[in-house]
């Protein structure tokens, strides 16, 4: 499904990415861990087509077409997913016609009529149990004021509105209750499926306890220096970094 | 990435959508502006003789006034002897349907998207349609009659009701006001007259659309509404202009009376040709717009959304001179290009417990300049005046600007005015996380201009707010990429 060659990027003239190469096939739960500021979210831009993300060499492959060539809302419409680590504010757009426009775009891209008001408003009745999220969060402007936690979970119910091929979460754990990071959890296993895969960024353990990764990677200094199973982030939680980065040669 | 060219810079630059002219055999005076040319209109408007006089007085005291300079636009100097003050369409016979209307006429408002006979049958919507100066077809006028509403054009008025034109005409707007009410007042064409008898809750919205389309004539219209007591009015004018290379004038007034109890609700959409992108041609949009609210517990609501000409001078007025009297103004201004408006509101509080609302919103895209002015006032007699006023802006790209100037007089202490005033930008980020959820650029700047102006929207009546939005939404299409 995404296939992922040698891709090194810039940031403003500096390389953060230096050469990743990832294999997420379909049906596939991959994770990503790594120290801050590794390059985990710089990733998950350049697959989203970030433009301030220049990439200098390499090439990714989505559901056999060149990623590197789309738009950012093309991506999005061929059911690429970015759940965000910081989501922003859009004041005066209310949550439910930001997503109910998000939704008949993508159809308009498949060549799908346009939902009317009383489908949709079904099909987000159904999906707000999922997530157990408030109509009243969505019917306040997307995410301004919203506490860190239910911008987290705004942004697992776009997912479940959405239903993406790959969905890509930056550090969506990160700042939940207990009850919360369940919800989350269990959001992304019903969103899971033979033919969809996903890709989550973390720092905890705890997620991976619910959603089960095939497999861990860690990111270390723009490069994956390490791959393995879910045992693999055990062994991070109990040993840290150091073991890994111990000896890798941070200039080759 | 390849895309490096601003996103915002391209979603508000596309050409203006309603520019064509109609080729319609037309009745015109020649260039200029003298007596003689305001005894002509006069004459062929078949106007009884109290009418011409009061044109000739505005004109001699027009001559003695110089053009104001205070606003924060700039304009080459407008040469008045260069336009046509009189053009009608010539129409082939006197007409009785809306069938007998010529087709190219009918077929232009087509294009406008206004298809009278079908707002006739759907809406419900009385349209009196002012093409240049006389107004072509009036629709629903014999149903309004039946519960005593008067609705026509304001030449109609001055032959068929004199007495009311005669006593209200000027009443609120002096014809000593400004110098393009003086001008306006000596040389007005065409416009509406509305009037509501005391008591009676018009059914219907009741709705005109201007059309500017000889090319060099200046548009002059007068509109007056007069709600009697415990009435009640909602009326909705919407303007368009073809495209043009020379800047053309319209200088309109408009006067609102609403007597005890009454309320009147006066909507606008104004898409006037806006000039290119170089700020070549567009029109000169300078009105004076005034409303009072004579009785005690009246209420005068100003809606209007502003997104054409090149030039927009105009601050829709409520003197609040009944107790308890309401004046509300809700605004959208949208500049793009070269275009600069200069607009708000006046409120001026006289009676007691009057209050007043401004919500303005300004959207400044591309190099142009967009101006909140506004002015609440409240008397020593004012006891317990309230104004609120908010004034937002939002700006797409950095080459524009808004500016906001709010001025309060206030001459009593029980009386309370508060203002607040935001500035707010469309920011990469906000653009990339709506990309990233598959709205394209132009869609997402269409979103969130929507959302911003959401609250001015809400105030017009719903067919509308659609077309309302439509309009913000061509207006700004090509100002992100
Ligand atoms: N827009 C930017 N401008 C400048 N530097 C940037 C930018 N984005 C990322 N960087 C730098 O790139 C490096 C990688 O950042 P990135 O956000 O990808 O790290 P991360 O692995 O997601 O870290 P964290 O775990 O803290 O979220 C950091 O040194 C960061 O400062
Ligand atoms: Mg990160």
């Amino acid at each position: 499904m995404l296939s992922i060659k040698n891709i090194h990027a810039n940031v403003e003239g500096k390389e953060i990415l230096k050469g990743i190469n990832l294999e997420i096939k379909a049906g596939e739960v991959h994770a990503i861990m790594g120290p801050n500021g590794s390059g985990k979210s710089t990733l998950a831009s350049v697959l989203a087509g970030r433009e301030q993300y220049e990439v200098t060499a390499g090439e990714v492959s989505f559901l056999d077409k060149n990623l590197l060539e789309l738009s950012p809302e093309d991506r999005a419409r061929e059911g690429l997913f970015l759940a965000f680590q910081y989501p922003v504010e859009i004041p005066g757009v209310s949550t439910t016609n930001f997503i109910k426009a998000a939704v008949n775009e993508k159809r308009k891209y498949h060549g799908l009529e346009p939902l009317d008001s009383v489908s949709f408003l079904k099909i987000m009745k159904e999906k707000m149990k999922l997530v157990e999220i408030d109509q009243s969060l969505l019917s306040r402007s997307i995410n301004e004021g919203f506490s860190g936690g239910e911008k987290k979970r705004n942004e697992i119910f776009q997912m479940a509105m959405l239903e993406p091929k790959l969905a890509i979460l930056d550090e969506t754990d990160s700042g939940l209750d207990i009850d919360a990071l369940r919800i989350v959890a269990n959001g992304i296993n019903k969103l899971h499926s033979p033919e969809r895969a996903v890709l989550v960024i973390t720092h905890y353990q705890r997620l991976l306890d619910y959603i089960q990764p095939d497999y861990v990677h860690v990111l270390y200094n723009g490069r994956i220096v390490k791959s393995g199973t879910k045992e693999l982030a055990l062994e991070l939680e109990e040993k840290g970094y150091d073991f890994i980065t111990e000896g890798v040669d941070l200039n080759a | 990435m390849k895309e490096n060219q601003d996103p915002l810079e391209q979603a508000v630059s596309n050409d203006y959508k309603y520019g064509f002219v109609t080729d319609i055999d037309t009745d015109t005076i020649a260039k200029g502006l003298n007596e003689d040319v305001i005894r002509l209109i006069s004459h062929k408007k078949n106007e009884p003789e109290w009418m011409l006089e009061w044109r000739l007085k505005a004109y001699a005291y027009w001559l003695t006034m110089v053009e104001p300079e205070w606003a924060n636009i700039k304009y080459p100097t407008i040469d008045y002897q260069d336009i046509i003050y009189y053009a009608a369409p010539k129409p082939k016979k006197q007409l009785n349907s809306l069938d007998e209307v010529d087709p190219e006429l009918l077929s232009t408002f087509e294009k406008l998207g206004i298809s009278l006979s079908e707002q006739k049958r759907l809406s419900g919507v009385a349209v009196d349609v002012v093409m240049d100066s006389v107004s072509i077809a009036t629709s629903f006028k014999e149903q309004l009659a039946e519960i005593g509403v008067i609705f026509c054009s304001i030449s109609e008025a001055i032959q068929l009701h004199p007495e009311l034109v005669k006593k209200h005409l000027g009443s609120i707007v002096p014809m000593t006001d400004n110098y393009f009410a003086a001008l306006n007042s000596a040389v007005f064409t065409d416009g509406s007259f509305c009037y509501i008898p005391k008591g009676v809750r018009c059914p219907m919205e009741l709705s005109t659309y201007f059309r500017i389309n000889t090319e060099n004539a200046g548009q002059f219209e007068r509109t007056l509404i007069v709600a009697e007591d415990e009435s009640y009015v909602s009326y909705l004018e919407g303007c368009t202009a073809p495209m043009r290379d020379e800047n053309q004038l319209h200088a309109a007034v408009v006067e609102l009376i609403a007597m005890e109890k009454a309320e009147i609700k006066y909507s606008t959409v104004q898409n006037w040709y806006p000039g290119d992108k170089e700020g070549k041609g567009g029109i000169y949009n300078f009105v004076t717009k005034r409303g009072i609210c004579k009785g005690d517990h009246s209420k005068i609501s100003w809606t209007q959304v502003e997104t054409g000409s090149a030039i927009t001078w105009k601050y829709p007025s409520v003197i609040l001179k009944g107790d308890y009297s309401i004046g509300e103004f809700y605004s959208v201004a949208f500049t793009n290009n070269h275009q600069q408006a200069d607009t708000g509101t006046k409120m001026t509080h006289l009676g007691k417990n009057t209050r007043s609302r401004i919500v303005a919103k300004g959207i400044s895209a591309g190099h142009s300049q967009n101006s909140y002015r506004g002015l609440v006032r409240a008397s020593k007699q004012a006891i317990n005046a309230r104004n609120y006023s908010q004034c937002d802006s939002l700006l797409l790209g950095d080459k524009c600007g808004a500016h906001t100037f709010p001025y309060i007089e206030v001459k009593n202490k029980t009386a309370i005015v508060e203002h607040e005033a935001t500035t707010s930008k469309i920011g990469e980020d906000q653009l990339f996380y709506c990309r990233q959820r598959g709205i394209d650029p132009e869609a997402a700047v269409a979103l969130i201009v929507n959302g911003f102006a959401k609250e001015v929207m809400n105030q017009l009546p719903m067919e509308f707010a659609i077309e309302a939005q439509k309009l913000l939404t061509i207006s700004m299409e090509g100002s992100v990429g």
